[in-house]
């Protein structure tokens, strides 16, 4: 088994009603198993909101394409479009 | 978190201060100037400087947008650092910089508090000027951070505009005015 962090911002954190969670998964998962597992723990509401098509992810704080296998410890953050400045 | 970056362009290496500051605290314009008067290199010759402040109302010039109490700067921490040092790096590549001041405020921000803060110092005015406005272009749009109005009517989280985009993109396809 791995764990990973993951991490919700702005919108999302409300969408989903936390700011993070650590989950547990089976070795060799990938993002499609984790987000499998997040809809079971957080309904498919907020799953929908997670996979608009404007939500970029970023792993270990690196924006990424939803592809590999996650590691032990990895940080997943889901990110809303972003206004600064 | 102030580092001196080198940076290189054809045929030669320059240094660059480059000091980036995410922070709840407020800051002082004229104690960053005075700063960079004491470190700046000789051939400074311009410095242009940026202060945003939170406006009292929404973007829109709408009568029913409800007022504007209190401005939420939500940011993530390490990659918001990150995501303002690749801009600064950026505009560095693009224009002969000596110096770049970045502070940016979070948490929670009241009308007319002061937001975010540019200062850039370069050898000449239009270097000075278009990396100010590039880097302020590019917090709006690139920086991780998310801005949430609370208002009386309820709580709303910022979309980035069509303009800012529309100014960011633009200096994909803008020459470098050196």
């Amino acid at each position: 088994m791995i764990s990973v962090s993951v991490l919700f911002f702005a919108s999302l954190r409300d969408a989903t009603c936390t700011d993070s969670m650590e989950v547990s998964l089976p070795d060799d998962s990938d993002l499609t198993a984790l987000m499998q597992r997040l809809q079971q723990d957080l309904g498919s509401e907020a799953i929908a909101a997670l996979q608009a098509e404007n939500v970029r992810i970023a792993l270990n704080q690196t924006l990424i394409s939803p592809t590999g296998i996650l590691q032990d410890g990895d940080e997943i953050a889901f990110l809303p479009p972003v206004t600064g400045g | 978190m102030a580092t001196k970056s080198r940076f290189y362009r054809p045929s030669q290496v320059v240094e660059v201060f480059v000091d980036i500051r995410v922070q709840a605290e407020d800051f002082s314009v004229a104690d960053e100037y005075l700063a960079l008067r004491q470190r700046m290199p000789g051939n400074t010759g311009a410095v242009a400087s940026f202060a945003g402040l939170v406006r009292d109302a929404g973007p829109a010039a709408d009568i029913r947008v409800a007022e504007v109490q209190t401005l939420y700067l939500e940011h993530y921490p390490g990659m918001t650092e990150r995501s303002i040092g690749d801009i600064v790096n950026q505009a560095a590549e693009r224009w002969p910089l000596n110096d770049v001041v970045v502070i940016h405020r979070v948490g929670e921000l009241a009308p007319l508090a002061q937001i975010v803060f540019v200062q850039v110092a370069s050898g000449h005015r239009s270097a000075a000027f278009a990396a100010c406005t590039f880097i302020m272009d590019y917090l709006k749009t690139a920086a991780i951070f998310w801005k949430r109005e609370d208002t009386a009517a309820g709580r709303r989280w910022v979309e980035v505009t069509d303009e800012d985009r529309e100014r960011a993109s633009a200096w994909e396809t803008k020459e470098s005015d050196r």
